[in-house]
């Protein structure tokens, strides 16, 4: 089991000094990715996805952000002990990377052809005529029509579906072995949605690449993922597989998600169920469980120091007091 | 709905906008068909779901209703008064009664004014034209009386809106909308930039409004679940066309047009035991540019279930019983 995982993220603690404060956005975060897995994070604006994820390919821009601690290991080195040429390998090479906005993703001036052979020349050391061939293969791949033609239009000239469907060929040339897609389809509509997340299935198993999914769409994560992390202000609530976590969230938290999203296949309810409250303001957070306020079943342990990862059956893993007391009664 | 006053009847809106070419000499080479041709009702204490992909017209059929856009062809009647042929000051009265919320909380406040200001400035533009009979104490009062309504409290009114947050900038857009005791409130995606938790929030603050000032409203959104929760009625909009219309829960147990069975396929569902045994009808291709007149069904480039007549007719948006319409060629034979 241990020798599947490609990427371990150890303690990993991310901050921003602003001038209101230091900004916690990522604070000891720890997860591990397997070979071929699908692993989810998700969380609202601001709860340290998206940073946790660039700490990764070790892309936080320096100042404001500084990686405070932790360590990432990949092909068992410390990303934070590479130099930038190694890094540079890593970044687009055998991590590739899906943004949200594919049109700020992409450089507007350049044909897409460029792009991508620039990408492969760099990576895969061929030749330009050779990297041309592959762009057009993975473009073909992507369901992109008249792939030899189009390979030479602008991202302009692409829709919406159509340019992240770029992107994701973009980030495959390479044969990456991890695939990190940050809220890839928060700027489709729904049905072009559902052409990219089963293009992006499709794709990872057929390549056996893992795939990091960020979403703040619980939907999404339950259709594609093997793993979930939910994240709230900084820090991962709890962990577990797919099933696990739908079908009983413990974090008080993850469970107010769940019950907060209105659902297709549920008859209507009079009254959403809603958690009260707002997101917590990250800046200089004391040591408490950020979630507290807005706590159900907030004690006054919660307000005086954070609850260390406790393991639960099966791969869950915890960070609530509710959940303390039975492993110290073991 | 029968039973229900209609508030708003809107009868074969279009807004087409032209395209322009050329520096000096601008001439019109075409139109974008934002919306070609939709009706509806919106009946007293009602909520009326317009749910579409993104360019499908929902939010200019918002605008039109509301008289931003002076719609092409159509009317939109207000209570009997057709809108589209209303002087100034009787546009202005009706506006009164038409209030909007919009989609993003950080685009549609004044960063450069107060909440309280905010919320007051309905109140006073329609003083200063005389439209309405208030003092200025009364406008502060009602100002911190919808704050404390809207879950705010009084004592954050001279705060400007970045010390607020999404949720919250959202309530003030509410309690903006709310200042005039509106009938109707056009709300174009109001929850959409929101996260799930707040998004709940908000949704229960509406509906909590609805009940207890019996309002209607006109509620855009492009997801599908959110459409489902608020709405009594939806309409389906696709390329500026409504292409299914029924009572919520009727549309989604019985979706009768290949679109709306699509979109309801396509939406996921936090729940990976439901996930896994669902079949999706993906679609093939992307929406086509509203920029061509249609002479076949708006659909039908990217229909799984395309028939030779949909390539040359237009279905009819048309009754096939208990109040449930749609424009398809497989549920009936009637063109436009």
């Amino acid at each position: 089991m241990k020798k599947d995982i490609i990427l371990k993220v150890d303690n990993l603690r991310t901050y921003f000094n602003t001038d209101d404060g230091v900004v916690k956005a990522v604070d000891g975060v720890s997860f591990e990715l397997r070979k071929g897995e699908t692993l989810g994070i998700v969380g609202e604006s601001g709860s340290g996805k998206s940073v946790s994820n660039l700490s990764v390919m070790n892309l936080i821009p320096s100042p404001p952000g500084k990686i405070m601690g932790g360590t990432v290991i990949f092909d068992g080195r410390n990303v934070f002990d590479l130099t930038e040429e190694e890094l540079r390998n890593i970044r687009g090479g055998k991590i590739g990377m899906i943004f949200q906005d594919p049109m700020t993703s992409l450089n507007p001036f350049l044909k897409i052809s460029t792009q991508m052979v620039e990408t492969i020349v760099l990576h895969k050391k061929v030749s330009k005529e050779d990297a041309r061939k592959r762009a057009i293969e993975m473009l073909e791949m992507v369901g992109i029509p008249k792939a030899e033609k189009r390979v030479d239009d602008y991202p302009h000239q692409f829709s919406g579906g159509m340019r992240q469907r770029v992107m994701i060929a973009m980030a495959l040339s390479c044969d990456p072995e991890i695939l990190i897609a940050d809220e890839p389809t928060s700027a489709l509509d729904v049905t072009i949605q559902a052409q990219i997340l089963e293009l992006i299935q499709d794709l990872s198993k057929k390549l056996g690449t893992a795939v990091i999914m960020i979403t703040h769409d619980l939907g999404v994560v339950a259709g594609m993922c093997d793993n979930v992390n939910v994240m709230y202000a900084g820090k991962v609530v709890e962990k577990g597989t797919n099933d696990e976590i739908f079908a009983d969230p413990k974090h008080p938290y993850t469970r107010g998600l769940i019950k907060s999203v209105p659902r297709l296949d549920k008859p209507k309810q009079k009254k959403l169920y809603s958690i009260e409250g707002q997101p917590p303001n990250v800046i200089d957070l004391p040591e408490c469980c950020p979630f507290f306020p807005r706590c159900e079943h907030a004690m006054d342990k919660c307000k005086t120091s954070y609850p260390p990862a406790v393991k639960l059956e099966g791969s869950r893993e915890v960070s609530c007091w509710l959940y303390e007391e039975k492993t110290s009664g073991k | 709905m029968e039973n229900k006053n209609t508030l708003l009847e809107v009868k074969d809106l279009k807004m087409h906008f032209p395209i322009e070419e050329g520096v000096i000499i601008r001439r019109k080479v075409g139109y974008i068909r934002a919306v070609d041709g939709i009706e509806f009702e919106l009946g007293e204490g009602e909520t009326l779901g317009l749910v579409g992909e993104s360019g499908c017209g929902k939010s200019t059929t918002a605008r039109c209703v509301a008289q931003l856009h002076k719609p092409t062809t159509g009317s939109v009647l207000l209570e009997g008064q057709n809108l589209c042929t209303s002087s100034k000051v009787d546009l202005l009265k009706a506006r009164m009664d038409m209030q909007m919320v919009f989609q993003d909380p950080y685009a549609s406040l004044n960063p450069r004014m107060t909440a309280g200001n905010i919320i007051a400035e309905p109140l006073q533009i329609f003083k200063q034209r005389g439209v309405l009979n208030i003092g200025s104490k009364e406008i502060v009062e009602k100002v911190e009386m919808l704050m404390e309504k809207v879950g705010l409290s009084r004592f954050f009114r001279n705060r400007y809106p970045h010390e607020f947050s999404g949720g919250q900038r959202q309530r003030i857009g509410v309690a903006r909308a709310l200042a005039l005791d509106p009938k109707i409130i056009l709300a174009d995606e109001p929850v959409s930039a929101l996260d799930v938790s707040i998004q709940s929030q908000i949704l229960n603050l509406l509906a909590d409004f609805q009940r207890e000032m019996n309002l209607s409203y006109l509620f855009i959104a492009h997801d599908l679940a959110v459409i489902q929760h608020i709405s009594d009625r939806i309409a389906v909009m696709y390329l500026g066309k409504i292409m299914e219309t029924s009572d919520s829960e009727e549309l989604y147990k019985n979706p009768l047009h290949p679109y709306t069975e699509a979109l309801l396929s396509a939406v996921p569902i936090p729940d990976p035991e439901i996930e896994r045994a669902r079949k999706r009808i993906i679609l093939t291709g992307d929406v086509p540019s509203p920029d061509t007149e249609r002479h076949s069904c708006y659909f039908y480039d990217r229909c799984p279930k395309k028939m030779d007549k949909c390539a040359e007719a237009v279905p009819r948006l048309e009754d096939v019983g208990g109040g449930h319409k749609v424009a398809c060629f497989l549920h009936h034979d009637s063109t436009e």
